[in-house]
């Protein structure tokens, strides 16, 4: 199956090649680097997963790593989801630090009794004293009519749990920064990626670097609408911004980075300043991140408000397989200017200037 | 049988006491309604707790389950901590989080317990997997019902654990309930220690009333664990005397024929042994007398430092959901 050409609108976001001597490479690379800096500088690091060493790799980003560091710490294992993330929540409470990986976030659900009973709860029923240092990889895998079960994106359910942190790096700059933190949180971190954001390029320092949880980041700034994107919708988000410009309506994009903890002070302060909020997710809508978002800016930042609260998300339907109906499924830049136009008093959506398709990649030179 | 020392018999005799009149004590002020905590006791099946811990060094894991206490005192956890737990108090193991299910006490190896049937399985297996990587020599237990052998996560701990070659022993505390289900009802066949065939895993099915034959089997099956050998699956079959939760003794609702409970109170794992070491004079009756006095004492101690602690504050609900660095 020819993943890494699914559809996904490579010269949007092509690479610039460096210019300014930045160090330029993809968000698969970003983890792999991430990962393999980590087990060479942290001996309590090791990776589990089903395929982590076969030639594929995890998409890539795994490839190699076995015949670096051995098969001890870049494990193959058994398609038995729950049982080995019990395996890998009793080796954290022993002090190893865990990666468990899993190639569709679909596989999740099979581990929810040692995550949510066991993992999510351990540091507050031993009174804070065994805390579970463990990084749980998951990737989004939208598209190719991967269809219901395997192209789930379920970060929001793990919102509701006290005891789980949640981060969702959009850009390889964060994918690394972000692994790193999660490894040496102590925590454990549902740590989400999303498969169309692999082959996206941006800056990243070769050096180990951390980038806090619980840190947002806005992405561009604008003054007449918010929009919070989350993962993959930040490219979306990015899109649109283009198009409004074209049009003089200027917004500014935050990227939470992490949603739980969640930087709501920034979101606040982008609100502040706007007045209007969108939130692009790439979940379903219901019981999701975008209406955690929309209930706290109104309970906490309702004064701001000078419209309705918009939020771009799934529709509260399973992943279909057709194109047809993946195209009718997956919302994008198009729903994002629609709610902004919206917001802003504007419902000639019909009058749509067509999305441009410049490289996007300056955005993540820096945090 | 004969190998084991004298010395040692009277620790596990020792132990097993403790952990009858540790239990009988709940029984007695349960109903004062101040351990607002289920108590899953294990009056009866006290001989596995005491054979099995009596092999395990200070830094070796167990994991337990609901029915905890036993294994917890026979790890030498602090009973003053652990009965201020069940009476919710600050000073408890679990600053009062945890409540009778989940005790810890990272000190003596015991780093959590967990109260979801077959849990405990896979997180011993983790730090046995731990262990091998690290290779610090420690080997770890999982403490399990036969309730938790009818789980998927049983199987799939005992195919990695023998994968892997890991230090781990698995014991099955086979009283034949699962809550009220007996195990007919559930299990085609009564082999549970045979599950670990297919997995090249030995199985033991042995007396758990039986302190020196559990003690005697696990001692093998630790050698072998501490060698690099693998794991090993051992059966205890027992009987708990009192309902699945609570002080009560269950047949009365109907849920269990009380000739059966009857016929296992017979076969009292502390009077077999009691008798065996009389007979053999390893113990006279006085050392006994001595041994329910001391303990008698230091349980009151503890009922004590757990009535007169604190309560934790309203400001601590908050606190320790996610571990954080000084």
């Amino acid at each position: 199956m020819p993943w890494t050409k699914v559809f996904i609108d490579q010269d949007d976001f092509a690479a610039t090649p460096a210019t300014d001597g930045l160090r330029w490479i993809t968000y698969r690379d970003s983890l792999r680097e991430a990962q393999m800096q980590m087990l060479q500088h942290d001996a309590r690091v090791f990776i589990l997963g089903e395929g982590v060493d076969d030639p594929g790799g995890i998409f890539g980003t795994t490839v190699g790593l076995c015949e670096i560091f051995g098969k001890d710490r870049v494990m193959d294992i058994a398609i038995a989801e729950n049982g080995l993330t019990g395996v890998a929540i009793g080796a954290a409470l022993a002090g190893m630090k865990p990666i468990f990986v899993h190639m569709r976030m679909d596989f999740l659900p099979i581990c929810m009794d040692q995550i949510i009973n066991h993992a999510a709860k351990w540091c507050y029923m031993t009174g804070g004293k065994v805390n579970v240092p463990l990084v749980v990889r998951s990737i989004i895998g939208r598209g190719w009519g991967s269809a219901a079960q395997h192209s789930q994106a379920l970060h929001s359910l793990f919102l509701h749990i006290p005891g789980l942190k949640v981060a969702i790096p959009a850009t390889p700059y964060d994918a690394k920064g972000l692994l790193v933190s999660a490894l040496n949180d102590g925590n454990p971190v549902m740590f989400i990626e999303h498969r169309w954001v692999y082959d996206y390029k941006g800056h990243v320092p070769e050096e180990i670097y951390a980038v806090p949880l619980g840190k947002g980041i806005v992405r561009r700034q604008g003054k007449d609408a918010t929009v919070v994107a989350i993962s993959q919708m930040l490219y979306e988000a990015v899109k649109a911004s283009k198009a409004l410009a074209a049009e003089g309506i200027e917004i500014e994009i935050i990227d939470p980075r992490t949603l739980n903890p969640l930087d709501e002070e920034l979101i606040f302060d982008s609100v502040r300043k706007t007045g209007r909020l969108v939130i692009g997710d790439v979940g379903c809508r219901t019981g999701g991140v975008g209406a955690e978002i929309a209930s706290r800016v109104a309970e906490k930042a309702f004064p701001f408000l000078k419209e309705s609260v918009a939020i771009v998300a799934l529709a509260d339907t399973p992943s279909p397989a057709s194109h047809a109906l993946e195209m009718a499924y997956y919302p994008g830049a198009e729903q994002i200017i629609a709610s902004v136009k919206r917001l802003l008093g504007n419902n000639k959506v019909s009058e749509l200037a067509p999305v441009p398709g410049e490289p996007t990649s300056i955005l993540f030179r820096s945090r | 049988m004969a190998r084991t020392s004298p010395r040692t018999m009277r620790r596990l005799f020792h132990t097993m006491l403790k952990i009858r009149r540790f239990e009988e004590k709940i029984v007695e002020r349960y109903p004062e309604q101040n351990m607002r905590t289920p108590v899953h006791l294990c009056i009866g099946q006290e001989a596995i707790a005491a054979g099995v811990c009596g092999n395990l060094k200070k830094g070796d894991y167990i994991f337990s389950t609901h029915r905890n206490h036993g294994h917890c005192l026979a790890k030498g956890m602090d009973i003053n901590t652990l009965m201020a737990e069940f009476y919710g108090r600050i000073t408890g193991c679990s600053r009062g989080k945890g409540g009778s299910m989940h005790p810890v006490a990272p000190e003596c190896g015991i780093l959590g317990t967990t109260a979801i049937v077959g849990g405990s399985i896979a997180l011993a297996v983790g730090t046995g997997l731990a262990s091998r990587l690290r290779k610090d020599g420690r080997i770890s237990v999982a403490f399990f019902g036969d309730g938790a052998a009818d789980e998927g996560i049983f199987h799939e701990s005992l195919n990695f654990a023998a994968l892997k070659k890991l230090p781990v022993l698995f014991v099955c505390e086979n009283n034949f309930y699962a809550t009220n289900s007996p195990q007919t009802a559930r299990q085609p066949h009564d082999n549970i220690a045979k599950r670990g065939e297919s997995y090249h895993i030995p199985g033991f099915q042995v007396d758990g009333n039986q302190v020196l034959t559990i003690y005697e089997t696990v001692k093998k099956a630790a050698a072998r664990a501490r060698a690099g050998k693998g794991p090993s699956l051992i059966e205890c079959r027992t009987y708990r005397w009192k309902g699945h939760v609570g002080p009560d003794c269950d047949y009365e609702r109907g849920c269990r024929p009380e000739k059966e409970l009857r016929d296992w109170m017979k076969r009292c794992p502390i009077e077999l042994f009691q008798g065996h070491i009389l007979a053999n004079k390893i113990i006279t009756a006085a050392e006994i007398n001595h041994f329910i006095k001391a303990i008698d004492k230091e349980i009151a101690t503890a009922v004590k430092f757990g009535l007169e602690s604190p309560l934790p504050d309203k400001t601590d609900l908050i606190k320790h959901v996610f571990f954080e660095r000084e």
